[in-house]
């Protein structure tokens, strides 16, 4: 390991550990400063409600998203939230625009670099809009612009697919027609995405492993 | 008195919003000193700014959209802190729904029983840790693990990375197909991504073919916005409820 990745764990570990102390006094303060504690029954059957999916999807992206967007770039989104649907695919294009590989330092500097602007730029306009809101809400709300953000991640991994399938059609074609129609057979599995994502990098590592053992890769 | 939108509240969220920030300005910092150190070029670096900053905004002001869904019922600053950092709108609407639904309450009216905010807040707080835990304890070990993998096979190595990617997309394809037995409106989503990716296949063309080398910088946000744009008049004309 390198000094600079020494550096960016130690960082990483530290800002990470804050966060979770900042993210928790904002219920903590509240309960003290209203005095108004949870209810511990609705709090309980609440937890049971999201716990077990968002905890497994947890860590599924940790261990999906962690090498794809490397040290820095991972610290830092964990933290600022929004990976799948903003900073993956952000730090995905920046990678390939600078023709650096994921998972070599050039490779986790511009991740980082892409993720940390994102996260800056996003601040700021979620800033923007909270203080515009009563003139933003009835544009950004009308049926007109409405399919615009419905649309939004088919417009994103549109793009995102040429890129990939493009440089590894021979991997891709297996994973895609497997999800295509497990989709089409099981609608409801949209709202359990994130649990697929593995799911189709297991495919895609075993199906790859074996062109590559055959020297087709 | 407690009210959703109560100063104290804006001024919590604000703290950790700011926290937030400086941990982004300070990785960025310091991922531009190493990449300069890597010998990457400053203009380079400056590209890929502009390109991510762009790249961001379509995403963002969706996100304001999933802050105006929220705040109906929670007030601006719980949302406002939640979706500018850790979350994301597919976490934290059904967080906030599920908390909801055990305290019998409906998410249409805003908030006035603050426990009942409190259990929400609670709730959709200790719910999104796992993810922030793991990277925070295991990721060197991951990490580790990953590069005695590429250190043996260093092809297979990049193959293994690609594979991650592709299982990624492929995950996120098959969910764009999954309203196709709608009948046409469900192929809406299908349509996007096809004008989205025949845009990324003609940007590719002008940066390649026509040496138009600005471009490859924002070829992927274009393709977004232009697939977003499509879909307005594509949706008028095929009609449907997305």
């Amino acid at each position: 390991m390198s000094q600079y990745e020494k550096k960016i764990h130690r960082w990483g570990r530290i800002s990470g550990i804050l966060a979770f102390i900042m993210f928790t006094a904002y219920p903590l303060l509240l309960s003290l400063y209203f005095n108004a504690w949870p209810y511990l029954d609705a709090l309980g059957k609440g937890l049971l409600g999201v716990v077990p999916i968002f905890y497994t999807v947890g860590v599924i992206e940790a261990f999906t998203y962690g090498p794809m967007l490397g040290a820095g770039g991972s610290y830092l989104s964990f933290v600022t939230g929004n990976i799948t649907n903003l900073k993956a695919p952000c730090a995905i294009n920046a990678m390939k625009v600078a023709k650096v590989e994921p998972g070599t330092p050039e490779g986790e500097a511009i991740s980082t670099l892409s993720i940390g602007i994102s996260s800056i730029v996003t601040t700021i306009i979620l800033f923007l809009g909270m203080l515009l809101l009563s003139t933003l809400a009835p544009i950004l709300e009308s049926p007109l612009l409405a399919p615009a953000f419905a649309n939004i991640l088919p417009a994103l991994f549109g793009g995102l697919a040429v890129v990939f399938v493009s440089r590894n059609w021979k991997i891709a074609v297996g994973p895609m027609v497997f999800m295509l129609i497990l989709f089409i057979v099981q609608p409801g599995l949209a709202s359990a995405v994130s649990l697929l994502v593995p799911v189709g990098a297991v495919l895609a590592i075993v199906l790859s492993r074996i062109l590559y053992k055959r020297g087709k890769l | 008195m407690f009210h959703v939108n109560h100063p104290m509240l804006f001024g919590l969220a604000a703290l950790v919003i700011l926290f937030v920030l400086g941990q982004s300005i300070f990785f960025t910092v310091k991922a531009w000193k190493r990449a300069r150190e890597l010998g990457m070029s400053k203009s380079l670096l400056a590209s890929i700014v502009r390109g991510s900053a762009v790249f961001s905004i379509a995403p963002a002001i969706a996100i304001i959209i999933g802050i105006i869904t929220l705040s109906k019922f929670l007030g601006l600053p719980l949302p406002w802190l939640r979706l500018s950092v850790v979350g994301a709108l597919t976490y934290e609407l059904p967080a906030a729904t599920s908390a909801a639904t055990a305290l019998g309450i409906s998410l249409t009216d805003a908030l006035t029983d603050a426990r009942a905010y409190s259990t929400i807040a609670w709730v959709m707080t200790i719910g999104s840790f796992s993810g922030l835990a793991i990277i925070t304890l295991f990721l060197p070990k991951i990490e580790k693990g990953l590069m005695s993998l590429k250190s043996k096979d260093e092809k297979w190595g990049k193959i293994f990375m690609d594979s991650l990617f592709i299982g990624m997309v492929s995950a996120f394809l098959g969910m764009i197909f999954s309203e196709i037995r709608l009948g046409l409106p469900g192929w809406i989503p299908v349509f996007v991504m096809a004008f989205s990716s025949l845009l990324m296949l003609v940007f590719g063309y002008l940066v390649k073919k026509k040496n138009i080398v600005w471009l490859e910088n924002y070829a992927m946000p274009f393709s977004m916005l232009g697939a977003m744009i499509f879909s307005i008049p594509l949706t008028a004309w095929i009609g449907g409820s997305r």
